[in-house]
């Protein structure tokens, strides 16, 4: 049974994880999240389940390693200035092999930046902010209803692959309220157990968690298996959306709130005459390529729209691979571009 | 007169909870002998199965290797949170952090005094060697003044780099921790004594009781330059002026 | 006085000597003899003042140790 409620994005997360059977939420509070932490330690300790304001990001990531390793599921939350604490703890998830589920609601940055919207963490999430060769799967909400089923996703993910799992989302996508459809709490009993996590070792061989090695040859195999779980990845779980491409001309290329402000811009765009499409990657990492770039060899012009000073265009070019035009434009700082102002960048294109 | 000890009582040997595996650290070095001692407590209130071990960065990374039960790695400074993480999923384990002076009163001074300050209901051993063993003997929090290091080559100048941290002290302040202690290994007696402080702070979680810190000062005879001997003979003469052995804290049963 | 035994597993012990200061009966010392890791192995060298007391086995960071007693009542 599906229930319907208004939320705002940051709740929407928080309801989806509790239902997700997120057993333990550690974190730091930080503007624009606030309402997830909020939520989390109003619900978390009446369902008897663990909610900790740690003492900061730092404290609340490897709060996460230790209940990961402990089998359950787990999330932190953050934003900008505290997903970059956080990064020696994601990477050492990511060596251990560990399940978690991390929420950025991206602000403007650098350094203390602003609390407006923004997407200038992107480089961060897909490249890995943190040190080694490592990867998680970033996913990019887009509305409120999204940002609760990518939320219920991520767990699913982050338990098949071991890996963390990042939702990216912005201020605009917490803050907007929209009507949500939640689905039911899962079945906790009906997960695969986690055979490897550490949960005493009666009856089997001591399980141990590290994400180390000082033979520089084991170390070599535990990246080359890390990478086999990436190429995986990469081969199963692409997900983007195409809005209006059959006979585009041009296509946006845009994620998260950006994205769905594009969906305006494509409408406007159509109304005019111009054959506009939409390009949306749902995973960040992995990125859509391929399916990018099929699309650009159908269409002239590749237009990248973003938060930021052109972070995801970097992919879009490394997809398009000069088979198209690949026109950029962004607003830093916190500003939400306006349909209006990027269907002025369209028109710009437009044959 | 050859002995058949086929024949005789055995007093003393390697403690069941403890693998095969032989000790990385350099000869005379105390972590051996907590090691041991962890070994034995586990043993003896019969917990190997539901203990999980947290070894930090530096000379003990590999402590993992050396219990018989399941454990994990965590980040330098970090193993206090990653046991409370760990314990809050699974209050039923027994979860212990093992971490050098470095580890946890330094990098780590936010997240050791947190969980003690929560009352979480794990184990800390905390040992202070008053060095970085692993990185190459460079001043620690709890460096001696005028403790040549190889990042104090001319002595430790408190005008430059304040004082040894008494964080057992800083600790026994808060409200919530019940047991809080300084021990040593200088001898046998403070090695029993010791013994017994490890037992204590286990059985403390065991009995649900909350947080127990058990601060050893240890030795580094390669960092410090000495013989094993010698460093016991430090430990006994000098350390202990500045760190006083006993009970800071100790509520309840 | 029972009497004790020290077995000395040879590979284990690093020769660090706290055993040796640890002894009240001062029945061991090093054997001269080095081990695959190149240490000076512990040995007994007065195996008849040994009480089986433990203390060198206490103080053994290498746990290369087990001490054995004579049974008081047969
Ligand atoms: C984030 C981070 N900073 C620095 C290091 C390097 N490092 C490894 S161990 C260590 C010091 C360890 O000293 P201590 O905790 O006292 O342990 P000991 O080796 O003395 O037992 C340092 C600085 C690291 N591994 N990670
Ligand atoms: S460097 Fe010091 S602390 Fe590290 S193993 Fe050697 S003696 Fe022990
Ligand atoms: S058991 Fe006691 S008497 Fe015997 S060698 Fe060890 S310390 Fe000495
Ligand atoms: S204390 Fe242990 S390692 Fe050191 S000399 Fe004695 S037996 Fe060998
Ligand atoms: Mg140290």
């Amino acid at each position: 049974m599906r229930e319907r409620y208004l939320l705002r994005g940051n709740e929407a997360i928080a309801e989806s994880a509790i239902r997700a059977g997120c057993q333990c939420y550690f974190a730091y509070p930080i503007t624009p999240q606030g309402e997830l932490v909020e939520h989390m330690a109003h619900n978390m300790p009446r369902l008897g389940r663990t909610f900790i304001q740690a003492e900061s990001e730092v404290a609340a990531i490897n709060m996460v390693y230790g209940a990961a390793a402990a089998g359950v599921r787990t999330m932190t939350s953050s934003s900008s200035p505290g997903i970059s604490l956080k990064q020696e703890g994601i990477s050492y998830l990511a060596g251990a092999n560990l399940p978690a589920v991390i929420v950025n609601v991206v602000r403007g940055g650098p350094g203390l930046g602003n609390i407006a919207p923004s997407q200038c963490d992107y480089f961060q999430a897909v490249k890995g902010g943190g040190h080694g060769d490592y990867h998680m799967i970033v996913l990019g909400p887009s509305t409120v209803p999204e940002a609760g089923e990518l939320t219920m996703l991520a767990f699913d993910l982050a338990d098949r692959y071991r890996t963390p799992v990042m939702i990216l989302a912005d201020g605009l996508l917490g803050q907007m309220m929209e009507p949500v459809e939640l689905p039911a709490p899962i079945d906790m009993a009906s997960l695969p157990a986690k055979e490897w996590a550490a949960t005493g070792a009666r009856g089997r061989e001591p399980n141990i968690i590290l994400s180390f090695d000082l033979s520089p040859d084991n170390l070599k195999k535990m990246n080359l298996a890390l990478q086999a779980k990436y190429a995986e990845i990469r081969k199963n779980e692409v997900r983007y959306e195409e809005a209006e491409t059959e006979d585009a001309d041009i296509v946006i290329v845009a994620y998260g709130s950006t994205a769905r402000i594009a969906k305006t811009v494509v409408r406007m765009a159509r109304a005019e005459g111009i054959r506009l499409g939409l390009f949306r990657p749902i995973t960040l990492w992995p990125y859509p390529y391929e399916p990018l770039r099929a699309l650009a060899d159908r269409v002239d012009t590749v237009l990248t729209v973003e938060m930021s000073a052109g972070q995801m265009w970097e992919d879009v070019r490394l997809a398009v691979a000069e088979r198209a035009n690949t026109p950029f434009y962004g607003e830093m700082g916190g500003i939400v571009p306006t349909p209006k102002e990027i269907l002025t960048e369209v028109r710009k294109h437009a044959r | 007169m050859p002995v058949d000890i086929a024949r005789m009582t055995k007093v003393f040997g390697r403690p069941e909870s403890l693998t095969q595996a032989r000790s990385t650290y350099c000869p005379g070095c105390h972590h051996g002998i907590i090691t041991r001692i962890i070994g034995q407590t586990i043993d003896e209130l019969g917990i190997a199965e539901r203990t999980i071990g947290i070894a930090p960065v530096g000379c003990s990374v590999f402590a993992y290797l050396w219990y018989r039960c399941d454990a994990l790695q965590a980040a330098h400074g970090r193993a206090s949170a990653v046991a409370t993480g760990l314990k809050r999923a699974r209050p039923d384990l027994v979860v212990f952090s093992y971490q050098g002076d470095g580890d946890f009163a330094s990098i780590g001074t936010a997240e050791s005094i947190h969980a003690a300050n929560r009352g979480e209901n794990i184990t800390v051993i905390f040992v202070n060697n008053q060095i970085y063993g692993m990185t190459g003997g460079e001043m620690a929090p709890t460096t001696l003044v005028g403790q040549h290091t190889a990042t104090t080559p001319d002595g430790r100048d408190p005008a430059t780099t304040g004082y040894p941290i008494r964080f057992s002290e800083l600790i026994a302040q808060l409200d919530a921790p019940v047991y809080v202690t300084r021990q040593a290994l200088y001898d046998t007696r403070r090695i029993m004594d010791c013994t017994k402080a490890v037992k204590k702070a286990f059985q403390n979680q065991v009995e649900g009781r909350g947080y127990s810190l058990v601060e050893i000062l240890a030795t580094c005879p390669t960092n410090w330059h000495m013989s094993p001997i010698q460093s016991n003979q430090h430990v006994a003469d000098t350390v202990t002026k500045v760190f006083p052995l006993g009970d800071l804290v100790n509520r309840g049963a | 006085m029972p009497r004790g035994v020290v077995v000395v597993d040879g590979e284990r012990c690093k020769g660090c000597g706290l055993c040796i200061a640890a002894c009240p009966q001062k029945v061991l010392a090093s054997s001269g003899t080095l081990n695959n890791s190149g240490y000076d192995v512990v040995h007994m060298k007065n195996p008849d003042a040994c009480v089986g007391c433990a203390f060198c086995a206490l103080t053994c960071p290498d746990i290369a140790l087990s001490v054995y007693r004579e049974k008081t009542s047969a």
